[in-house]
C-alpha cells in the first residue's frame, strides 16, 4: 500500500525523479488552463451567456465576495492568488475520484509548496501595501515581548496548513483502499462521496486560512489609523 | 520475542491508542463548536454567512490535532523509524 504519490516513480531525468505527484500536478494545470481558454474564447457582455461563462463568473463572484467578507479591504489584489490556490485544490481534490487518478493534494510536498507560497505571500502582500519599516513594525505589536511567539506563530501555522490539506485529502484516499480490500460493494462509494465533500471543504478552507493571514499582515496598520482618527474626533 | 516483534507489538498499539485518543478529543471539541454556532445561527439567522465561514475556520483549527494524531499514527505504521534500525 502507498501512502503517498511520491512513492510511484515513472521515470526519471537525471536528478529529477518523475512521480505521480509531478505528472498529476501538471494534469491538474492542464485541466485548468486548457478550460479557461476554452471558457475565455466565447466571452460576451450580454445574453445570452455560454455555460462556462456563467461558471466562471460565478467561482470569480464567490471568491471576490469571500475575500471582501474576510479581509473587509479591495478584493482585487488578493484575487489572483487566493482563486489560483482555491481553484488549484478543488480541482486535485475533486479529480481523486476519477479512477486512476491520485490527487497531487495528497503528497506533503505540494501541501508544503502551497503553505510556503501563503508564508511568502504574507510578508509581500504586507510589504506592498505597508511599506516595509511598517510591515515589520506589525511584528512589535502590541509589545516587542510577543515578537517570538508571532515568528514562531507564522512558523507553525504554516506547517499545520500543510498537515492539514495533506492529512484530510490522504486520509479519504486511504479510507477508501482500505474499504475496497474489507467491504468492496457500496461503502468505497459512500466514502468518495464523502471524499467529494470534505475535499471541497478544505479547498475553501485553505484559501480562506490563507486570506485571513493575509489580512492579518496587512491590516493591523489599517485598524491603528482609523483607531487615531477615532480618538481625534 | 525479538527486538523486532516488541517494536511492531508497541508501534501497532500506540499508533491505535493515538488516533482513538486523538480523534475524540478533536470530535468533542468540534461538536461543541458546531453545536454553539447552530445555536447563535438560531438566535441570529441574519448572521448566518460570518457564523459559518468562522465556524468551518475554527472547525479546521480544531481538526488539526485530530489529523497530527491520525499523521502520527500512520508514520508509526507504514513509515516507522525504528524498523530499520533493527533489521
Amino acid at each position: 500500500m502507498t501512502i503517498s504519490p511520491d512513492e510511484i516513480v515513472y521515470f526519471s531525468v537525471g536528478p529529477v525523479a518523475v512521480s505521480a505527484t509531478l505528472v498529476f500536478t501538471w494534469v491538474v494545470m492542464a485541466v485548468l488552463v486548457i478550460a479557461s481558454i476554452v471558457v475565455t474564447k466565447g466571452l460576451r457582455a450580454e445574453p445570452p451567456l455560454g455555460r462556462g461563462q456563467l461558471v466562471l463568473e460565478a467561482l470569480v463572484a464567490f471568491v471576490t465576495s469571500q475575500i471582501r467578507e474576510v479581509t473587509r479591504q479591495d478584493p482585487r489584489p488578493y484575487l489572483p492568488f487566493a482563486a489560483t490556490l482555491f481553484l488549484f485544490i478543488l480541482v486535485s481534490n475533486v479529480l481523486s475520484v476519477v479512477p486512476g487518478f491520485q490527487a497531487p493534494t495528497s503528497s506533503l510536498m505540494t501541501t508544503g509548496a502551497l503553505a510556503l507560497a501563503v508564508f511568502l505571500a504574507v510578508p509581500a502582500f504586507g510589504i506592498s501595501r505597508l511599506g516595509f519599516g511598517r510591515y515589520l513594525r506589525t511584528y512589535l505589536e502590541p509589545t516587542p515581548l510577543m515578537l517570538p511567539f508571532t515568528v514562531l506563530g507564522e512558523v507553525t501555522r504554516t506547517i499545520a496548513l500543510a498537515i492539514r490539506l495533506f492529512g484530510n485529502v490522504m486520509s479519504s484516499g486511504l479510507i477508501v483502499t482500505i474499504l475496497l480490500a474489507v467491504a468492496p460493494l457500496v461503502f468505497p462509494a459512500l466514502m468518495q462521496a464523502f471524499g467529494l465533500f470534505f475535499g471541497v471543504l478544505h479547498a475553501y478552507i485553505f484559501t480562506i486560512l490563507a486570506l485571513v493571514y493575509i489580512a492579518s499582515g496587512t491590516a493591523e496598520a489599517d485598524k491603528r489609523v482609523t483607531e487615531r482618527n477615532g480618538g481625534d474626533a | 520475542m525479538n527486538d523486532m516483534s516488541l517494536v511492531a507489538i508497541v508501534s501497532i498499539f500506540t499508533a491505535g491508542i493515538t488516533t482513538a485518543i486523538g480523534s475524540a478529543a478533536a470530535a468533542l471539541g468540534e461538536g461543541r463548536a458546531a453545536a454553539q454556532a447552530l445555536q447563535s445561527i438560531a438566535q441570529q439567522p441574519d448572521e448566518a454567512n460570518t457564523i459559518s465561514r468562522t465556524m468551518f475556520i475554527g472547525l479546521a483549527m480544531v481538526e488539526t490535532s485530530g489529523i497530527y494524531c491520525f499523521v502520527i499514527g500512520l508514520i508509526l505504521i507504514f513509515a516507522n523509524p525504528f524498523w530499520a534500525g533493527i533489521s
